[in-house]
């Protein structure tokens, strides 16, 4: 064993120091987000025992809150799965200390972006109507319907992030199983563990597992918000059926997800001290992506309004008005500046591309973000072709209670799941660290064997 | 077969609007309250939309009975995800209240913005529980619902002419609007049968669809002798 494994063992401890050391900050962060979540859970019975008529809609508003943001948590949910995926295809090596809190973020926004649509319905007691289970009445759901795609895809990526968060923890909850005295935390982390003892033929499998993962969740993760996208481009309300949404959802979702990405980050780095593995390089790198992802965000939004705008298409040009000059011309500009001219101002110059600043550019883009959801669904429906009709849409204060609670619960989730496993994935940045000194491609199984409790001579080690 | 369809003759219109009060005590539809009907949650299956032309004092006033257009192609149904609307054999966009779950995905994909909404559970105080239509469910709160064409009314008369076995007859249905209608500007009958009030009306040169561009194919018809302007403008 070499100088790579000594290297290995501190950094091992630094990391896992980090996380028995309670944080004050993540207790406080916990337990304010616990009243959020009671916020959330509050106004979602309310609703429930008094009608989804306690929120703003109305007729001809008939989507309101709750579906901008279900649109918006999908999209933030693009920020792990995807770009951790896409990072690890492309061998990306910074992607190390990112890809675990990238793919966290997925999971609970998906958890929370699901939750939306069933918050939405006028009898959401009845919502299984939708899933197709062999009943008595032989009755399937119309698989016609965007909404029956979206619970397909949206099922298949919770199930695939799930999996794809939990294969690379799997060596990570071995090493805090052997770290962890015994009582139900040890059982808590040999659960999770799945029994792994690190021989090569197990980090073999898991390799594989992960290959095999990160290369099929990519296509998944582009249906997701393409098919997002159709549950608005399918119809043929003005400024909804257009053919542009399904790539431009998903390059918006990108986006708010790497703007997550950069403010989770720059928390991190803050909050756990962990400035050597969370480095200037890596906010140098996201920022490139981000402002990239910020112009494309900017060209499919101009291509958008150029074609609706150019055709001349009296309904069309209704609801193009009312955005661009009219009762929402407020909420669009602003987008544009916080989506589009700030992150191109800020993030084209090197200084620009530090923590502090891109996560303040993506807590801008954040709200950008919103608001293009915002500007989606409620300007196409108060602006129906009958004008008799024209109506308008101000949010309840439950609408707004479950909101804010829907943050408090992704924070919980988040700071619980921060404070349980290691935020930043250990034996991915003890890799990292071997190939950083010259290791063999087949390092891996000798490094993994002495954070073990199993450890034994490995077969085909390379690190001896 | 029978393709149940309507025809309203614009130019007999007068904006009554006795055919919105007889809509809603037909077919059981629940009084929201000023509050409500504020906030944009009226539930009238049929509405008259006015139209001004003009500079006062040279103002004209038109109306437009819009309902459910029982669209041949309606955008609605492919929406919704749990077939609580479908397209039935006679013609009629129908409405299976209990399949409902209240996903709104039909009403903001309806071109015409007719459908409607339960917002909360229907209440009807005493003495309004005791004119209830037995015929029709009321409906519970979190439920779509919209123009049925009097489905109730079709019915019965298809048990009357089986009990005196004969076919139904041009004018055996009439629907509530059409029957409240002071100046008969409403017809109603069978589209397939050439003979029948609806067909001849439809034949009319002053007929046309509303929003017929977008080929919903509309079992209601319009006519119209005189110009109009595009209701958006």
């Amino acid at each position: 064993m070499g100088r790579p494994q000594a290297g290995a063992k501190a950094l091992d401890g630094e990391l896992l120091g980090r996380l028995d050391r309670r944080r004050p900050g993540l207790l406080i962060g916990s337990l304010a987000s616990g009243a959020l979540v009671l916020v959330f859970f509050y106004c979602w019975g309310y609703q429930i025992a008094n009608g989804i008529g306690v929120t703003g809609i109305n007729r001809p508003v008939f989507w309101g809150f709750y579906i901008i943001n279900f649109v918006f948590w999908i999209g933030i949910s693009h920020a792990g799965t995807l770009i951790s995926a896409i990072l690890r295809v492309t061998k990306a090596e910074w992607r190390r200390p990112v890809t675990r809190s990238a793919e966290a973020i997925t999971l609970f926004a998906l958890a929370i972006g699901g939750l939306f649509p069933l918050i939405h319905l006028g009898r959401v007691t009845i919502f299984y109507y939708m899933i197709p289970y062999p009943n008595s009445r032989m009755l399937w759901p119309n698989f016609r319907s965007p909404l029956v795609w979206d619970i397909a895809a949206i099922t298949t990526y919770i199930i695939g992030s799930a999996l794809y968060l939990f294969l690379p923890l799997i060596p990570d909850a071995a090493v805090m199983r052997d770290r962890a005295a015994a009582g139900i935390k040890k059982r808590f982390y040999a659960v999770l563990a799945l029994g792994w003892r690190g021989t090569a033929q197990q980090w073999h499998s898991l390799e594989w597992g992960i290959r095999i993962l990160a290369v099929a969740i990519i296509p998944v993760a582009v249906s997701v918000h393409t098919i997002v996208s159709w549950d608005f481009a399918m119809t043929q309300t003005p400024g909804w059926k257009s053919t542009i949404f399904g790539p431009y959802f998903v390059v918006g979702a990108i986006f708010s997800g790497i703007a997550v990405l950069m403010i989770a980050m720059a928390l991190l780095r803050r909050g756990l001290a962990l400035e050597r593995f969370l480095t200037d390089r890596v906010f140098n790198n996201l920022g490139l992506l981000f402002v990239t992802m910020s112009l494309v965000w900017g060209y499919f939004t101009f291509a958008e309004h150029l074609t609706v705008w150019y055709s001349g298409d009296l309904f069309e040009k209704n609801v193009h008005h009312v955005l661009l000059h009219g009762d929402f011309a407020v909420p669009f500009w602003t987008m544009v500046v916080v989506n589009l001219l700030i992150p191109v101002a800020v993030l084209s110059f090197p200084r620009g591309r530090r923590p502090l600043p891109t996560a303040l550019v993506g807590c801008g883009v954040l709200v950008g973000m919103w608001l293009e959801r915002f500007l989606i669904v409620v300007p196409a429906l108060s602006t129906p072709r009958l004008a008799y009709s024209i109506g308008d849409y101000l949010p309840s204060w439950v609408e707004l209670g479950i909101m804010i609670g829907a943050i408090g619960v992704f924070a919980c989730l988040y700071f619980t799941f921060t404070q349980l496993l290691p935020i930043v994935s250990v034996w991915e940045m003890r890799e990292g660290w071997r190939h950083a000194a010259g290791g063999g491609e087949n390092g891996q199984a000798a490094e993994a064997a002495p954070t073990s409790a199993a450890a034994s001579p490995v077969p085909g080690g390379g690190g001896a | 077969m029978t393709r149940w369809g309507m025809a309203i003759d614009l130019d007999r219109c007068t904006g009554c609007e006795a055919c919105v009060v007889a809509c809603a005590a037909e077919n059981n539809i629940q009084t929201v309250g000023e509050e409500q009907a504020r906030e944009g949650r009226a539930m009238h299956w049929l509405r008259i939309e006015r139209y001004y032309e003009g500079e006062f004092p040279d103002v004209r006033t038109r109306f437009m009975p819009v309902l459910c257009q029982q669209c041949g192609a309606a955008p609605c149904e492919p929406v919704c995800p749990v077939y609580a609307t479908y397209r039935n054999p006679e013609g009629l966009n129908a409405m299976v209240y209990s399949r409902c779950i209240g996903t709104r995905f039909c009403a903001n994909n309806c071109p015409y913005t007719v459908r409607v909404f339960n917002w909360f559970d229907a209440e009807f105080p005493a003495p309004l529980d005791s004119q209830l239509n037995p015929d029709v469910s009321v409906r519970p709160g979190g439920v779509m619902e919209k123009c049925t064409f009097c489905v109730q009314r079709i019915q019965a008369g298809k048990d009357e002419a089986a009990q005196e076995e004969r076919e139904v007859a041009d004018g055996d249905v009439k629907t509530a609007c059409q029957q409240s209608c002071p100046t008969k500007a409403i017809a109603f009958g069978d589209l397939d049968d050439p003979d029948s009030e609806v067909s001849r009306w439809a034949e009319s040169p002053r007929a046309f669809s509303l929003l017929g561009d977008l080929d919903t194919r509309p079992g209601v018809v319009y006519l119209s002798g005189t110009e109009w302007r595009e209701p958006a403008e």
